[in-house]
């Protein structure tokens, strides 16, 4: 017997969070996320419930033209006579879908090529390696020009698609970064001796293992699909039969809304790009501290 | 780390390859004839129509066989031939570019650079000075999420229409000719302010974030830290920072130059800048095929090139890149 | 030259509370002396070794002293810390194979560090390169990048270069454990060396390696949860230990040329206690075989016998 004699038991240690919580408690104390997704929710509640509030419909030509923000029209007209407040919450929900869509094909694609460039390696790697370089290179916006130029966007789910196609490559770059570490560990070692094939490895071993980095690699995309978006319904290349943000732009632009100074008309959808993109950038930086402990403010 | 340049060249050819195949190629093989838009947009006479038919089924080469197609225009490309434009018929493609050209490099250069260098050095100041972190953080994150042409937008309408302090469109007043004169450059520059801003603070954002989070990682890592042991004053271990800091910052420009890119066309439109931009709209309204075409090769050779020289530099900057090709230790 | 070091207490931060790296260490060092700093992982010895030399931005310096040669070491400031360092305290530390900066010559990289702290490089080129040869890296390393050495290598121009203003006091922070055993030998050379030819004067060598100490240390200082356990001559503390724990500790080393056939190698029982609440009194005493009532009153490091420090009820009496 090694322990003789009267030992007090030593006393228990501050309870540790349990961690599904653990997450919560540093994530309602980190006020760049709370702030971001606060930003970001709102936002989404006006997309879904914004549209139920008014009874005008974003295209129809229902009111006196030119008008500043009424208490008939929150937002003011157009100078077609159409509902601002209308064509704005209308153009969020398409701003979301693109976001979403666009984003979530984005991660799909990278996710896919950099996890299999970055576990299989060899000339797996270099292949794909040599596919994401020349993807990666030729700007996005020019491909969407000539594809949606010849294409006469019909739907913004199209668009979408098509953003997520050419925007995937920086994603993939960055996943195969970290799969070439994680890798390297024994649990991986361990998973492929018992027998395990590739794509089992990467969704039960090395994709759970980067989750948190994987999430915010998502939040970016979608914030960036949503900017791309942008540009292309102001060039006059997305869909023209609904609405959305970018298109406000562009008719307010085309109809000289600058030098006549109908404001109502161009700065509600900036600002909505801006709130939607920006809160979710600050809610990713909220949560690389809440992910890394490094990162944590005492 | 000549097999390593090589390597690079050669997927820079591959891409270039690649992209001008898929230009050729997306006319060709999208739903709906190229050819019937354009008349439906000219509302031809129906005698007209057929002759213009035959003209522009030529012109797009749709009376060959596709693989004759297909070399055909590679051997245009290489004289120098991106095909005539509709719009301005009967004025070249490669000419309308080259008009255009400057005005968006006298754009782009200054943003790219200046921005690239003022946000790093904001980024850097930031990382080291709380109070300027608190300021500069927030707004950077606006600015990185701030659409340009929306930023256009505002700049013109705020210091343009309302306070009447910038004009609104133009590349330099109408009444004045293109010359190598102070009147000209001063009227040049006036013009020039609002859109180069537009693409200036949007790109700013962007490098001061990640200047200042690279900055901080540098700052917090081993050989700072030996340094810091052995007495070095801050500014040696700050200087180290930065220029370690500055690294990844080169690689993200070559990434980023798409973007930039991208940026200056909607910019150009917002302002009516007699650049690359204002002509790629009119092309896509009018649906001039050609000039998009030549415009989209134009600025992915552009792209291409100077992510090219960009990667070329940073092997030559970066130590750890140099010598790990020629099998170091 | 000599190291007092009275009642230094060193905390981390935490968002759970202060862990008690360091609690009331004392200590002294002679002129010309190696001392050896042993204890488990997370025992604080980094943290007594680094409080020497410059605060991590996370610990917290809570009170004590530390006199070298006379004059105290104001290590609760990091500004005035600055002048002794590198001429008057070094270190060689826990990260030396990441310690260089990756994308800079070492040479131009000693250059700056040299004239920034106001030398003249070029004095001291001469007995850089001497050095250098005398650890025996080949003379172009000077112009080489760090990526381009190997691990024990670039642990020997670290040393070189910490060691180059004949600092009174070099902390030298694991510098064997991520190497081989032979790498191990020839860098403990290396240390006897440095302190014989008055490069160095006296040696902080921290390791929980005891049979490295053995070898290289003329005292050793044993640490226990964040507490001083033990300290004397290397030989009178491997051959005589006194404190449980050392005892302990000692006998969990499989020696050379025993077979484990007969009897099983005899580890310490249960794992060392968290820093953020560790046990009242002795905090040895929830492990310790011998441990009594007493040992709830915490037992002083008091000398039992000249130059033997023992922080233990049962040996000291």
């Amino acid at each position: 017997m090694m322990a003789a004699g009267a030992v007090e038991a030593i006393a228990p240690a501050k309870p540790r969070p349990a961690p599904r919580s653990e997450f919560l408690y540093f994530a309602l104390r980190n006020w760049k996320f709370v702030l971001g997704s606060s930003v970001v929710l709102a936002m989404l509640l006006l997309a879904v419930f914004g549209p139920l509030l008014t009874p005008h419909k974003p295209l129809s030509f229902s009111g006196p033209t030119q008008q500043p923000p009424s208490s008939d029209y929150w937002f003011g007209t157009t100078s077609f006579g159409q509902d601002v407040y209308a064509q704005f919450v209308y153009g969020l929900r398409s701003a979301f879908l693109v976001g979403a869509l666009g984003g979530g094909i984005a991660f799909l694609v990278g996710a896919a090529v950099g996890f299999t460039a970055g576990y299989r390696g060899g000339w797996t790697d270099d292949l794909l390696n040599m596919l994401t370089n020349v993807v990666l290179v030729i700007p996005t916006l020019a491909i969407l020009i000539i594809v949606a130029a010849y294409m006469n966007v019909h739907s913004y789910t199209t668009e979408a698609v098509l953003i997520g196609l050419t925007s995937w490559p920086w994603a993939a770059r960055a996943v195969r970064a970290q799969t070439f570490s994680l890798k390297t560990r024994d649990f991986v070692d361990i998973a492929r001796l018992s027998g395990r094939n590739t794509r089992q490895i990467v969704t039960t071993e090395i994709a759970p293992n980067m989750s948190s980095y994987l999430f915010m690699m998502f939040i970016l995309l979608f914030g960036g699909a949503i900017l791309i978006g942008a540009s292309l319904d102001f060039l006059g290349l997305g869909p023209s039969t609904s609405v959305s943000l970018g298109l406000m732009m562009n008719s307010a632009f085309l109809s000289s809304a600058l030098l006549l100074g109908i404001w109502w008309w161009f700065l509600p959808p900036g600002l909505g790009i801006v709130a939607i993109v920006g809160g979710l950038y600050v809610m990713n930086v909220g949560l690389d501290e809440i992910f890394n402990p490094k990162l944590r403010e005492l | 780390m000549t097999r390593y340049l090589v390597r690079k060249l050669f997927i820079y050819l591959l891409t270039f390859y690649v992209a001008v195949t898929i230009d050729w190629a997306i006319p060709r093989f999208m739903p709906g004839d190229p050819v019937q838009q354009l008349l439906s947009r000219m509302h031809a006479q129906p005698q007209g129509q057929e002759a213009l038919t035959g003209y522009y089924s030529k012109s797009f080469g749709f009376d060959v066989p596709i693989w004759k197609q297909y070399l055909n225009f590679w051997a245009a490309l290489f004289h120098g031939d991106l095909g005539r434009s509709i719009l301005y018929f009967p004025t070249p493609v490669w000419e309308l570019i080259r008009g255009a050209l400057p005005y968006t490099l006298a754009l782009l250069v200054p943003a790219i650079v200046l921005s690239f260098w003022a946000g790093n050095k904001v980024g850097a100041l930031a990382a080291r000075r709380k109070s300027l972190d608190n300021t500069v953080l927030p707004v950077s994150y606006v600015l990185t999420a701030t659409p340009q042409m929306w930023l256009g937008i505002v700049l013109a309408w705020v210091f343009a229409s309302s306070l009447a302090i910038f004009p609104v469109t133009g590349a330099y007043d109408m009444s004045i000719q293109p010359a190598w004169s102070l009147e000209f450059a001063g009227s040049f520059l006036y013009h020039w302010i609002l859109p180069f801003s537009a693409l200036f603070l949007v790109s700013f954002g962007g490098w001061a974030i990640g200047m200042r989070n690279m900055i901080i990682y540098e700052l917090e890592s081993d050989y700072s830290n030996y340094l810091g042991s052995l007495g070095a004053p801050n500014k040696l271990v700050r200087k180290y920072a930065y220029r370690n800091a500055l690294l990844p910052q080169i690689t993200g420009l070559a990434l980023a130059l798409g973007a930039v890119v991208a940026g200056a066309i909607v910019v150009e439109i917002v302002f009516s800048y007699p650049g690359l931009g204002s002509l790629t709209l009119t092309a896509i309204q009018n649906r001039d095929y050609f000039l998009i075409q030549g415009i989209f090769l134009f600025l992915i050779i552009g792209v291409l090139i100077a992510n090219f020289i960009i990667d070329i530099v940073y092997v030559f900057i970066d130590p750890r890149t140099r010598i790990g090709m020629q099998g170091g230790a | 030259m000599s190291l007092h070091v009275d009642g230094l207490t060193v905390y981390y931060q935490s968002l759970r509370g202060d862990v008690k790296a360091v609690d009331g260490a004392t200590f002294e060092i002679a002129d010309g002396e190696i001392m050896g700093l042993a204890g488990e992982s997370g025992c604080g010895k980094s943290t007594l070794g680094k409080s020497l030399i410059r605060l991590d931005p996370r610990m917290r310096y809570l009170g004590g002293h530390a006199t070298l040669d006379g004059t105290e070491l104001p290590i609760w400031n990091d500004r005035a810390m600055n002048p002794f360092r590198f001429e008057h305290v070094s270190i060689v530390p826990q990260y030396a194979l990441s310690a260089l900066n990756p994308t800079r010559h070492i040479g131009k990289m000693a250059t700056e560090l040299l004239a920034s702290r106001g030398f003249d490089p070029s004095s001291h080129e001469k007995e850089l390169r001497r050095r250098l040869e005398l650890v025996g890296l080949p003379r172009d390393v000077l112009h080489r990048y760090p990526i381009e050495l190997s691990g024990g290598m670039k642990q020997r121009v670290v040393l070189v270069l910490s060691s180059l203003l004949n600092p009174s006091l070099l902390i030298a922070d694991e510098i064997t454990s991520a190497l081989d055993v032979s790498t191990q030998r020839a860098v403990g050379e290396l240390l006897v060396e440095f302190r014989d030819r008055e490069f160095v004067k006296s040696m902080i060598v921290i390791t929980h390696d005891l049979s490295v100490l053995y070898q290289v240390a003329d005292t050793i200082l044993v640490m226990y949860a964040g507490r001083l356990a033990e300290k004397g001559p290397a030989e009178d503390v491997v051959h005589r230990p006194r404190h449980p724990y050392t005892r302990l500790l000692l006998s969990s080393l499989p020696e050379v040329g025993v077979r484990y056939e007969h009897k099983r190698l005899r580890g310490i029982p249960g794992r060392p206690p968290s820093l953020l609440d560790p046990p009242s009194g002795c905090r040895f005493r929830t492990r310790c075989p011998l441990a009594t009532e007493r040992c709830k009153e915490c037992p002083l490091f008091a000398e039992v016998e000249p130059a033997r420090s023992v922080a233990c009820w049962k040996a000291a009496a």
